[in-house]
């Protein structure tokens, strides 16, 4: 029969493929009824020829389907259902989608944050172009018995590494260890700034971004290449290359280059000038000298070669270079690559350790997971505890004939939206919190709107958490039975109870853990802070004395400062009093030798008196007793290692480095200053007199003055005696408070997540009681009716919460003792753990549970039986 | 006036759905245009022509009975509707005054340029 021949299958396909759905039966059996007719009048070469012909004439707008209509129309509507359907029950709940839907951009908030600043940690220092390639060289000794990782390194290594070792890089700078203050000035203003004296290859490799000028600028040692900051404060708007300035009016520079100011996360970032470092060294010290550890060096790798390989190569460079004391601190040099400058830069007996920042990006890691994971756990909260009143909903659609499968969709779906408008809200209070944030946390974040990548991870992130938050709800509800749920027989709200507790448990686990390390932290601060400091911080100024011109006017300029009234005293040192430096051994007492360095201080006659030493015993520097110049105060710390019984009017030896600078008489014992970190010990100090080299000036203000006023006065003086130096002088108590930057940086963010982590919490509850007191009104009534009080229905409504609460007191506390004796242990002054922060933390925590529940509790205690009764 | 939007193969094929009266698919109008006009009708063309007829609401179809000799499917018949019936008529009279607008004299003269 003809039923074996059939028409060219390959066309036939391709005619099944394009055409229209509406038309394509009618249409095909058109083309198969001609196809027959033909086979049989002209044979079947002819009839597939014309077959083929007419399928190709199909081949037209009109037959051809539409591109996107036909696939999609079907889902298209269940889809809209769902949307319309979630959307109204957002509406119709009006108090629980707030609770939700805040609950969860507040998470996200949190999250949001912490990512962002997470990503500004790890991408430091990116902004210079060679970041790949930029090593700083690192030297690893041993003394006395530790190895340490050394930064400050000879002018001899660098120019070695320069001259012989130079095929292995592009670029090799030497930079004076340390930002140096300055006082730079053009014709009528001045400023004091930080910045570095580097060799003229540094700032191409820094590539530093220029506005003005080139970035070889520093080629000529009297150049200087200024940020558009400090440009703009000297010259204003104008283009100032070629203009000159003077450095702390002894150095005419002619400005050679602006560069952009580099932004808050890279190392750099202090540097308003650079300045060569031929200037710096100004002849006093050559580039090739092996005995002065005083400069960093850096390198560029040339492209392709690692760190590793250059590291084997440079190992020994220095040992030919080294007397034998120092060779057997068996030094190696190796280079340490910029991308783990910010995070792994911390050495322990020559092994790198986990830095303190890197466990900072992880605390604040973990916080931020989980705050976010309080939040969806309040929205599964929810969501369970509400599946009552979709629970009828569900059991409709099954019986309709949904699948399991879409029922999950569904509420993936209503969660995935519930999500992203907690986003939404979340992105627009990350806007607007952002610049108070960037104040706490020391950056300068913003949202990288223009990133993809942002808005990608954003996504994902919504996708996360839609899934994570919609995962109980939608495998729960859809598990119903609908027969059941239909009758009227189900009861949801006790299937997911023991669940939510367990959730409940967790969150308030979460928030006291948060809320005893926050309280820990600020003890922590309190504590140190309180620490006696050994001098008055209260109203003394300090300011560089920078400029040539204070020589010889000490006694002019405290003369004329005392004379105003408004100071109590005057005096010099050649390091500020918040500061460490000045090492050296070399002391003595009669036949015994001390080992360690001393912390070395040289300061005026009059600086006890400035600065308000305690004295122990003894007495301070006098100008009466001739002598004094040969005379020394040491602090309690050094008396104890020299371990002399009656050490005022002794004599100590002192010879630094094989030179002998003399025997000096011990007229006094002061008690420990703390100058470095207030965390760390005090150091052993030794202080001596002197007149020359001093960097630091101090003045009393008279307290008895307004500060305003003294300051004033104070001004006035130095603008008369040393109009070169610009008045730009500290609180000393200001310096101090600056040491606890960083901790106040933690403790306030943790406050800050702590409160958000424990407001997630308490509006998580706060739904879960209000969803409790409404699925029992009815008994609540029968209760009251029955003679029950306010108080014992309160009681009824408020006893499992607070036992929830007690048992997460019960796991927060051991894990909030463990962790917080690890966080302290990086102090060495630090705070004994006390009971109370527990027991503070724990109450707080149960008490803020009565008050969340109680008002639920109350309104439903205070309702009249009546209208709880007659409903239905 | 566009009133009826009819083009001339469109014309010719609402005729045929008229002459076929309840007979009128695919297949039977390909053929009846083709003995009566003897020209070639593609199946496309002619598809494309009812489909459009329809979207216009001048014919209108019904599923007819799936015979063996198409592989079981189903014909589609086409039948003109009230629209449809105004269409032609209103087609033809336009026409036809149109022609009888022509004056005698210039038939006659155009033969003759013949």
């Amino acid at each position: 029969m003809s039923t074996k021949v059939s028409p060219p299958q390959a066309f036939l396909r391709f005619f099944r493929w394009f055409c229209d759905r509406s038309l394509h039966p009618y249409v095909e059996g058109d083309l198969i009824e001609l196809f027959r007719e033909r086979v049989e009048r002209y044979g079947k070469r002819k009839a597939d020829l014309l077959f083929i012909v007419d399928v190709l004439f199909l081949f037209r707008p009109g037959i051809i389907r539409p591109l996107f209509m036909n696939q999609t129309t079907t889902p298209m509507g269940i889809y809209e259902n769902y949307i319309k359907i979630g959307w109204r029950n957002l509406l119709r709940n009006k108090g629980y989608s707030m609770i939700n839907i805040g609950g969860l951009a507040a998470g996200m908030s949190v999250a949001i944050l912490i990512g962002l600043w997470i990503y500004d940690e790890l991408s430091f220092n990116k902004y210079h172009e060679n970041y790949d390639r930029i090593a700083q060289v690192y030297r690893m000794e041993t003394w006395d018995g530790v190895r340490e990782a050394n930064t400050a390194q000879t002018t001899g290594l660098g120019t070695l590494l320069r001259n012989e070792y130079g095929s292995h890089f592009d670029r090799v700078t030497m930079v004076r260890a340390r930002t140096e203050e300055r006082v730079i000035s053009s014709i009528e203003k001045k400023f004091t700034e930080t910045g570095f004296f580097i060799q003229a290859e540094g700032p191409a490799m820094l590539s530093l971004r220029m506005k003005y000028g080139s970035p070889d600028g520093l080629k000529d040692m009297n150049s200087i290449l200024l940020s558009s900051t400090v440009a703009k404060k000297l010259f204003g708007d104008t283009d100032p290359v070629g203009q000159s300035i003077s450095m702390d009016a002894k150095w005419d520079l002619r400005v050679a280059g602006v560069y952009q100011d580099i932004p808050k996360n890279s190392d750099f970032h202090d540097a308003s000038y650079f300045a060569t470092l031929d200037r710096y060294l100004d002849g006093w010290a050559s580039l090739n000298a092996w005995d002065n550890y005083h400069m960093y060096v850096y390198v560029q790798l040339k492209e392709g070669a690692d760190f590793e390989t250059i590291t084997s190569i440079i190992k020994d460079c220095t040992l030919p270079h080294l007397n034998e004391e120092h060779t057997q601190t068996n030094p190696e040099i190796f280079l340490h690559p910029m991308k783990k400058w910010h995070l792994y830069s911390e050495w322990e007996n020559g092994f790198e350790t986990t830095s303190n920042k890197l466990m900072t990006v992880w605390y604040y890691g973990a916080i931020g997971v989980f705050v976010l994971l309080l939040a969806c756990i309040n929205f599964m909260n929810l969501s369970t505890a509400r599946s009552e009143k979709r629970a009828k909903e569900v059991g409709i659609r099954k019986s309709i004939g949904s699948l399991r499968r879409q029922l999950v969709q569904q509420f993936y779906g209503e969660s995935f939206m519930v999500s992203f408008l907690a986003f939404v809200i979340a992105i627009a209070s990350v806007q607007l919190g952002l610049p108070w944030f960037n104040e706490i946390s020391d950056k300068n974040i913003s949202i990288p709107i223009a990133e993809p990548k942002f808005w990608l991870s954003g996504f994902a992130f919504v996708l996360v958490t839609g899934l994570l938050a919609g995962s109980y709800p939608a495998l729960y509800l859809s598990s119903f039975s609908p027969a059941r749920v239909l009758k009227g027989a189900f009861k949801p709200g006790r299937g997911g109870a023991t669940p939510r507790r367990v959730l409940v448990v967790v969150q308030f686990s979460v928030s006291i853990l948060l809320t005893i390390g926050t309280i820990i932290v600020y003890q922590q601060l309190e504590f140190a802070k309180n620490r006696p400091v050994g001098y008055d911080r209260q109203s003394l100024i300090g300011l560089r004395a920078a400029s040539p011109e204070f020589h010889g006017k000490y006694d002019v300029l405290r003369n004329e400062l005392k004379n105003t009234g408004a100071v109590v005293d005057m005096a010099e040192a050649n390091y500020s009093i918040t500061d460490i430096r000045g090492w050296n051994p070399g002391f003595s007492w009669g036949e015994k030798k001390y080992e360690p360095a001393f912390n070395t201080i040289f300061v005026s006659y009059d600086y006890g008196k400035t600065i308000g030493w305690e004295f122990i015993e003894g007495r301070d520097f006098s100008r009466e007793f001739a002598s004094d110049t040969a005379g020394i105060v040491i602090n309690e710390s050094a008396a104890e290692i020299f371990g002399i019984k009656k050490p005022v009017g002794e004599f100590l030896k002192w010879a630094p480095g094989g030179t002998d600078r003399g025997t000096f008489k011990i007229l006094g014992v002061v008690k420990d200053m703390v100058k470095g970190s207030p965390y760390e010990p005090t150091h052993p100090s030794v202080i001596f007199l002197s007149r020359y080299d001093m960097q630091w000036l101090y003045v009393r203000l008279n307290p008895g003055v307004g500060t305003h006023d003294a300051l004033r006065k104070v001004e006035r003086v130095f603008a008369t005696l040393v109009p070169s130096a610009p008045f730009d002088y500290t609180f000393a108590d200001e310096d101090y408070a600056a040491k606890f930057e960083e901790e106040e940086r933690i403790g306030k963010l943790a406050a800050l997540f702590s409160a958000l982590a424990i407001i997630i919490s308490c509006l998580g509850l706060l739904g879960l009681a209000a969803f409790t007191v409404e699925q029992r009104t009815k008994e609540i009534g029968i209760r009251k009716v029955l003679g029950a009080t306010a108080a014992s229905l309160w009681r009824m409504l408020s006893r499992e919460f607070i036992i929830l609460v007690t048992i997460a007191c019960f796991i927060a506390v051991p894990l909030g003792c463990y962790l917080m004796n690890a966080w302290l242990q990086q102090f060495i002054y630090r705070l004994p753990l006390g009971w109370e922060v527990f027991a503070i933390s724990c109450v707080g925590g149960i008490l803020i549970t009565i008050i969340t529940v109680s008002f639920q509790a109350m309104k439903a205690a205070a309702t009249n039986p009546v209208s709880s009764l007659r409903s239905e | 006036m566009k009133k009826f939007q009819l083009g001339e193969f469109e014309e010719i094929v609402i005729l045929t759905v008229g002459i076929l009266y309840k007979e009128a698919y695919g297949v039977s109008i390909k053929k009846e245009i083709e003995t009566r006009l003897s020209r070639n009708v593609s199946v496309g063309a002619l598809q494309t022509a009812l489909k459009r007829l329809e979207d216009k609401g001048y014919i209108k179809s019904f599923d007819g009975e799936s015979t063996e000799e198409r592989a079981g499917r189903p014909r589609k018949y086409f039948q003109i509707t009230a629209l449809g019936k105004k269409a032609i008529e209103y087609k033809k009279s336009t026409r036809e005054s149109l022609y009888r607008a022509i004056p005698k004299i210039a038939l006659k003269a155009n033969m003759i340029g013949v």
